[in-house]
C-alpha cells in the first residue's frame, strides 16, 4: 500500500506503543474527577425520574399516557424507533467500516458500538411498557402454552421486529464483548488495586494474546462484520414494516425501508458526533479521534442528511403521484395540518442543519458540529413523532379525528431514558477502554505522525515506499 | 525432559516479523509467539494454517435457517393452522424476516463459541504471561531448543542478532495455552 502523503495520520502526536496504552487507560487507573461525578449525578437523578414514571404507569396502567381511540401509540414507539435508530451508527462503524477495511473506525468503533448496546437496551424499554403487563413479555415467545395450541403470529411484522431487535442485541453484544477481550487482557496486566485486577482477571477470559489466538480473533471478526452488515439493516427494514404493512396512508409506502435505514444512520452518527466531542475533550483522547475522524463522521451526517431529505421529497410526490386522495391528505396535512410545526422542525434539522456542514471551516469548528449532532438527533426525534402521530390522528373517519398530547408521565418516562442511556456511558468511559487499543496500534505503523514523515521523506528522495506491514506475500488476508 | 524453551522478548512489531523470517530460515522451531495486538502478517511468517472457523460459522448458519422454517412449518403449517382471510398458511415471504435472523443468530453464537473454545478462552482463566508487558507494547518468541548448552547458546545468540531485547530461559514446567 503506498500511502498518499497528503492524507492526515489517524493517530497524532508521535505515541509509542506503552503511551497508547497509557492514555487510552488513563480513566481507568485513576479515579473520576469532579466534572465525571457531576455528569453522572445528574443524569443518575434524571434516570430515577424515568423510573419513577414507569413504575407509576405499571402501578397504574397505560391510561397514564397521553393515548387515545385515535392515536393508539405515540411517545412509546416514537422513542423506540428513535433509540434503535441510534444504535446502528454503532454497527454501521463496526461492521461495516471494517469491511470496507476504512482504518478510521479502529479508535471509535469501541464506543460507539457501546453506544449500540445502551440505545439497544433504551428502545426495549418502551414495548415492554406498552404491553402493559410485562411480566407476561414471554408471550411474544413461541412457546408452547396453556391457551390451547395457538402460536405467535409469524405474519406479523410486530413479532419479525421481536426476532430482529433481539437477534440485533445479542449479536452486538457478543461482537462488542470479543473486541474487548484483548483489552481487558491488557487492563488486567496494567490495573495495580487487587479488586480491579481480579474482576479484570474474570473478564478478560484469560487472554494471552498469542499469534494463533489473534489470527482466529481477526477471522471471528470479520465473518461476525459480515454477518452483522446485513443484520443491522434487516433491523430497521423489519422496524420500517411496522408501519409499511400496514393501510394506513402516511404508512403504508415501499420507500420506508431504505428511507428507516438511512435515518437510523444518520441519527445515529449524529449521536456519535455528540458522545464524541464530548468523550475526547473531557478523557483527553484528541491524539486517536482526531479532527480527521470527525470530519469523516461530518460527512456521512452529510451524505445521510441528503438521503433523508431525498425520502421526504420522495414520499410527497408519491403521495400526489399515486392519485390516491388519503395518501395526498395525509401529506398536506403532515405539513400544514395542525401538527406543521413538528413536520418543519424535523424538516429544518434534518435536511437544513446538515447542509451547512459543505462548508469546510464549519466542520471543523467543533461547536458548530456539536450543536449541529444536537440538531439532528432532535430532527430525527421528530421525524418519527411525525410519521406516527401525524398519520394516525386525522385517520379515515373525520368524527374520529382527535390530536394527541403526551401527559407527564410519557415525558418523564422519555428524558428518563435518556438518563439511563448516560448514565450507562459514563460508567462505560470509567470500567472499560473506550478505544480499541489492540486496533489502534495494528495500525500505527502504517498511518501515525511518524509514519507519515517517513514517508514524506521518501518521497521526497524519489524513492516508492513500500509499506512493509503491507508486504506483496501477507496479501492472502 | 529434552527440550526447553527459550523466550526472546522485542519491542517492535517490523523488528519481529524479520526475526521470525530469520529463525525460520535458520531451521529452528517457533513454539508460539505472543504480541500486543494482531501483527499483519505475523500469522502468515509463522505458518499457522488459515482457521476453520468460518465453516463452524457457516455450518451453524445453515442450521440457523433450517431451524427457522421449520419451527414456523410446524407451529402455523402442521400444528394450528389460523385461516387468515383464506391466504395460504405456508406463507414463505412473511417467513424470511425470522428465518434470516435465527441464521445470524446460529453462526454468531457459534462462531464466538469455537473462538472461545479453540483459543480454550472462559471466564476467570489465569493467563500464563512470559512477559509482563506483552499484552501492551512487547513482543515474545517462543522458541524450542534441544536441552544443551550448545544449541541453547545458538538460539540465544540467533535471538539477540535479531534484535531482542531481553532473553529468558524456561525455569521450570510451564504449559502454554
Amino acid at each position: 500500500m503506498v500511502e498518499s502523503p497528503i492524507r492526515e495520520p489517524l493517530v497524532t502526536g508521535k505515541k509509542s506503543y506503552a503511551q497508547v496504552t497509557d492514555d487510552v487507560l488513563r480513566p481507568i487507573v485513576t479515579a473520576p474527577g469532579k466534572e465525571w461525578w457531576i455528569a453522572f449525578l445528574i443524569s443518575a437523578t434524571v434516570m430515577m425520574i424515568g423510573l419513577a414514571c414507569m413504575t407509576y404507569t405499571l402501578f397504574v396502567g397505560i391510561g397514564t399516557w397521553g393515548l387515545n381511540k385515535t392515536v393508539g401509540w405515540a411517545f412509546d414507539i416514537t422513542n423506540f424507533v428513535f433509540w434503535v435508530g441510534i444504535g446502528h451508527a454503532g454497527t454501521l462503524i463496526s461492521a461495516i467500516l471494517l469491511l470496507f477495511r476504512q482504518g478510521w473506525r479502529q479508535s471509535i468503533n469501541r464506543a460507539a458500538e457501546a453506544m449500540t448496546i445502551f440505545a439497544v437496551i433504551c428502545a426495549a424499554i418502551f414495548p415492554g411498557l406498552h404491553m402493559g403487563r410485562p411480566w407476561l413479555a414471554f408471550w411474544v415467545l413461541p412457546l408452547p402454552n396453556t391457551h390451547g395450541p395457538l402460536w405467535v403470529n409469524f405474519n406479523s411484522p410486530l413479532l419479525w421486529d421481536v426476532f430482529a431487535i433481539s437477534t440485533y442485541f445479542s449479536v452486538s453484544l457478543i461482537f462488542w464483548y470479543t473486541g474487548l477481550i484483548p483489552d481487558l487482557g491488557l487492563v488486567r496486566d496494567k490495573v495495580t488495586n487487587p479488586i480491579q485486577k481480579k474482576i479484570y482477571n474474570i473478564l478478560s477470559f484469560g487472554w494471552t494474546g498469542s499469534a494463533r489466538a489473534w489470527h482466529r480473533f481477526e477471522i471471528t471478526s470479520l465473518v461476525l462484520a459480515g454477518l452483522a452488515t446485513p443484520l443491522v439493516l434487516s433491523v430497521h427494514t423489519i422496524v420500517s414494516f411496522d408501519f409499511a404493512t400496514s393501510v394506513i396512508p402516511g404508512w403504508h409506502t415501499t420507500i420506508f425501508p431504505p428511507y428507516f435505514v438511512a435515518g437510523a444512520i444518520f441519527s445515529g452518527f449524529g449521536m456519535v458526533l455528540t458522545l464524541m466531542i464530548i468523550t475526547r475533550e473531557v478523557l483527553n483522547l484528541k491524539d486517536y479521534i482526531t479532527d480527521g475522524h470527525m470530519d469523516a463522521m461530518c460527512k456521512v451526517v452529510i451524505a445521510t442528511g441528503s438521503m433523508v431529505g431525498l425520502a421526504y421529497t420522495t414520499e410527497f410526490f408519491i403521495a400526489w403521484y399515486s392519485g390516491s386522495i388519503y395518501e395526498r391528505f395525509a401529506f398536506i396535512n403532515r405539513a400544514l395540518g395542525p401538527y406543521w410545526w413538528a413536520y418543519w422542525a424535523m424538516f429544518t434539522c434534518n435536511v437544513f442543519s446538515p447542509q451547512i456542514m459543505w462548508i469546510k471551516s464549519i466542520r471543523s469548528n467543533m461547536k458548530a458540529v456539536f450543536v449541529i449532532s444536537l440538531f439532528v438527533n432532535v430532527g430525527m426525534w421528530f421525524e418519527r413523532y411525525v410519521i406516527i402521530v401525524t398519520s394516525l390522528h386525522r385517520d379515515y373517519l373525520p368524527s374520529s379525528w382527535q390530536m394527541y398530547y403526551p401527559t407527564w408521565t410519557e415525558w418523564g418516562i422519555m428524558i428518563g431514558v435518556f438518563g439511563i442511556f448516560f448514565t450507562l456511558f459514563l460508567l462505560f468511559t470509567r470500567l472499560l477502554p473506550v478505544i480499541a487499543i489492540a486496533e489502534v496500534k495494528s495500525i500505527m505503523k502504517v498511518t501515525s505522525d511518524e509514519a507519515k514523515e517517513k514517508l514524506t521523506q521518501s518521497h521526497a528522495s524519489g524513492e516508492l515506499n513500500i509499506n512493509v506491514a503491507h508486504s506483496p506475500d501477507n496479501q492472502k488476508f | 525432559m529434552n527440550t526447553k524453551e527459550i523466550y526472546g522478548i522485542y519491542d517492535d512489531d517490523h523488528v519481529l516479523l524479520d526475526a521470525v523470517k530469520t529463525i525460520k530460515k535458520k531451521g529452528f522451531n517457533i513454539k508460539e509467539a505472543f504480541t500486543p495486538f494482531p501483527v499483519h502478517g505475523l500469522d502468515y511468517a509463522l505458518g499457522i494454517k488459515y482457521s476453520r472457523l468460518p465453516y463452524v460459522a457457516f455450518g451453524f448458519g445453515a442450521l440457523g435457517t433450517l431451524t427457522a422454517i421449520l419451527m414456523q412449518y410446524y407451529m402455523f403449517v402442521m400444528d394450528w393452522p389460523v385461516n387468515i382471510g383464506g391466504k395460504p398458511h405456508f406463507a414463505l415471504p412473511s417467513f424470511i424476516p425470522i428465518t434470516f435472523e435465527l441464521t445470524v443468530l446460529f453462526a454468531s453464537f457459534s462462531i464466538v463459541g469455537a473462538f472461545l473454545a479453540s483459543n480454550g478462552l472462559y471466564p476467570g482463566k489465569q493467563a500464563k504471561l512470559i512477559d509482563p508487558r506483552q499484552t501492551s507494547d512487547r513482543f515474545v518468541l517462543v522458541i524450542e531448543a534441544a536441552n544443551s548448552q550448545e544449541d541453547i547458546e545458538n538460539v540465544k545468540s540467533l535471538l539477540k542478532n535479531t534484535g531482542a531485547i531481553t532473553i529468558k530461559e524456561q525455569e521450570e514446567e510451564v504449559q502454554h495455552a
